[in-house]
């Protein structure tokens, strides 16, 4: 059984297609990243998963349960953090944590246990009593994943919960993720990060437009689109146009020059052994020296790129 | 003692009487928005000057013009500005809602097993309370100014219970402008359009009669103006014809039509 099913999801607004036939699935215990750029129906996904939105068409399962006929079963199972943090910044996380607790029929004591279980295991317990207003990026993030777990789901659908972050607060909602699939949650992870998908996931599915463009591994991934790439870095950088040339003949494909490295896909067909043998043996005969020369495959960056025929937006990193 | 039970049951939850389990949500809901005010009691400052420059402004603005002295246009006056101000304070229920649908904090809400009614009725009863201690403040400024109703306790406690129970019904289409209202700017505008007619063109500071006759024909439909005249008859023990019961049907008229629709505009924001 899955933990997270979906069958040709359709969600139109107006003239726009959010989900144009969307498939997703995942095993229980695993994080499926959802990738795509900004506008590729990831939350409508997500919100019709997590009961918040009717899908024009398409089935949804959470844990077996038909998400559009019994959605009051699915919502006793799930736990859902929004792109926005929806946390009251008027209250206090404590307060916040106890609301959700009594909103869930939890008695009084039961709920101030639960929210100071959850605010320990967060690291928020000194900054329980002051007002979320007063937190930072990633305190607010860490308390709205903690009220997302108050009813101990088994499904979690985290929308975008990095965006915003510096480096340091995204690798602690990193390994907080991590420790909750480690005791048997599901995830639903969307990012437009490429290295969260990469670092986090074990299957991802690439969206664009609405469609499922693509899903794997990441490595997997990787090597489905990118296959292997040729790097070459002249010890001159005035030798660049020659080294160019000579990855040009050996991969077959227009190399890119970025801060002195050459590298070029190598073309379907071709053996990779053999274009990194061309380069070594041209590169001896024209006598350019390199310091850098390797075969590798391809980065998620590059893989997305080919995917959806455009990078993946880079928000700004807020303080 | 019982052991701390920190998992309900799924079944368990899943068993509960539904309205029951909606106004007990509900409850702890209104305890959120009652926590704001403890978290910013500036808050109280917001809910107090409203009524207090109402009812020290109108008094001596007024008072020797309609009345002759302020005194006697305190007593006249008051009641009604109790009316008005608890209309005004429906505001609070106009930009809370809003604020609360485009926060996606509902979102959060709706993604639990908490009753779709919920968050509406928390946010009304919360914003009672916000009232009754509007209508304290009102009546203490009245009684600092030299305010003394003369009725029974009971009668003055009926007449607060009436003005109480209006600002109830009021809560309801003031929810259908929070939800309605794309901006808690448009919430502003649109609220003032609809409240600066119903209390200023109401008998709340000058008696019906002495108002132009065009105006007369609004100012008697007016709900505020039936209010206004049954709290004043029973804080003032003046003779009260029908102005109780006509008051009630208002209340629960207001009531019937808008919660229903506040509650349709409140499932197709969320």
């Amino acid at each position: 059984m899955h933990a997270i099913r979906a069958e040709g999801l359709v969600k139109r607004y107006g003239r726009t297609t959010a989900l144009d036939g969307v498939d997703l699935a995942a095993p229980p215990g695993t994080i499926l990243g959802l990738l795509g750029p900004n506008g590729a129906g990831k939350t409508t996904a997500v919100r019709v998963l997590a009961t918040l939105l009717r899908p024009d068409a398409g089935r949804a399962e959470v844990a077996g349960i038909d998400v559009l006929r019994r959605p009051e079963r699915v919502r006793d199972l799930i736990g859902v953090t929004g792109q926005y943090a929806a946390v009251d910044e008027d209250l206090s996380g404590q307060e916040n944590l106890v609301l959700i607790a009594r909103l869930l029929d939890l008695s009084r004591a039961a709920a101030r246990h639960r929210a100071g279980e959850l605010l320990a295991r967060f690291e928020l317990t000194e900054a329980a009593r002051r007002q979320v207003k007063t937190y930072s990026g990633g305190m607010r993030r860490r308390l709205d994943l903690a009220l997302s777990l108050v009813g101990h789901p088994r499904v979690l659908f985290l929308d975008e919960p990095t965006t915003g972050l510096d480096p340091r607060s995204r690798g602690e909602v990193w390994s907080m993720i991590r420790a909750l699939v480690a005791e048997g949650t599901t995830v639903l992870l969307t990012t437009q990060y490429l290295e969260e998908a990469d670092r986090l996931a074990d299957e991802i599915v690439v969206l664009d437009q609405g469609r499922v463009v693509a899903v794997g591994t990441p490595s997997g991934l990787r090597a489905k689109v990118g296959g292997q790439t040729l790097d070459v870095r002249p010890a001159d950088p005035s030798d660049t146009d020659a080294v160019a040339k000579i990855v040009a003949e050996a991969t077959g494909s227009r190399p890119a020059r970025e801060g002195g490295l050459v590298s070029a896909p190598i073309e379907p067909g071709r053996s990779a052994t053999v274009a990194l043998a061309t380069a070594a043996r041209r590169l001896e005969a024209d006598d350019v020296a390199v310091t850098e020369l390797g075969l590798r495959l391809a980065s998620l960056d590059e893989a997305f790129l080919a995917l959806t025929g455009r990078g993946a937006g880079r928000p700004e990193v807020e303080k | 003692m019982r052991p701390l039970k920190t998992v309900p049951e799924e079944g368990e939850r899943a068993g509960r009487h539904r309205p029951l389990r909606a106004l007990r949500q509900g409850f702890t809901l209104a305890w959120r928005s009652l926590l704001k005010i403890r978290h910013s009691p500036d808050q109280l400052l917001d809910l107090s000057l409203i009524p207090i420059t109402f009812v020290v402004l109108f008094t001596f603005l007024f008072g020797n013009a309609v009345a002759g002295n302020w005194h006697a246009y305190l007593r006249y006056v008051l009641p009604g500005v109790a009316v008005q101000a608890l209309v005004f304070s429906s505001m609070n229920t106009a930009a809370g809602l809003n604020s609360d649908v485009r926060s996606g904090i509902y979102d959060r809400f709706r993604s639990l097993p908490v009753a779709r009614a919920a968050p509406l009725i928390g946010r009304v009863l919360g914003d009672v309370v916000r009232n009754a201690i509007c209508l304290l403040v009102v009546l203490a400024v009245g009684a600092v100014l030299g305010f003394r109703p003369h009725a029974a306790p009971l009668s003055v406690l009926a007449a607060c219970g009436l003005i109480l129970l209006f600002s109830l019904s009021v809560c309801w289409p003031a929810a259908l402008v929070g939800l309605l209202a794309r901006s808690p700017e448009s919430v502003g505008g649109f609220s003032f359009v609809l409240i600066v007619p119903l209390t200023f063109g109401s008998n709340v500071f000058v008696p019906t009669g002495q108002l132009p006759g065009w105006l007369q024909a609004w100012v008697r439909i007016n709900p505020v103006t039936r209010l206004s005249d049954a709290a004043r008859g029973l804080m003032l023990d003046l003779p009260l014809g029908r102005t109780v019961p006509i008051s009630l049907l208002w209340t629960a008229a207001i009531a019937v039509v808008f919660a229903p629709l506040a509650v349709l505009a409140y499932r197709r924001r969320t």
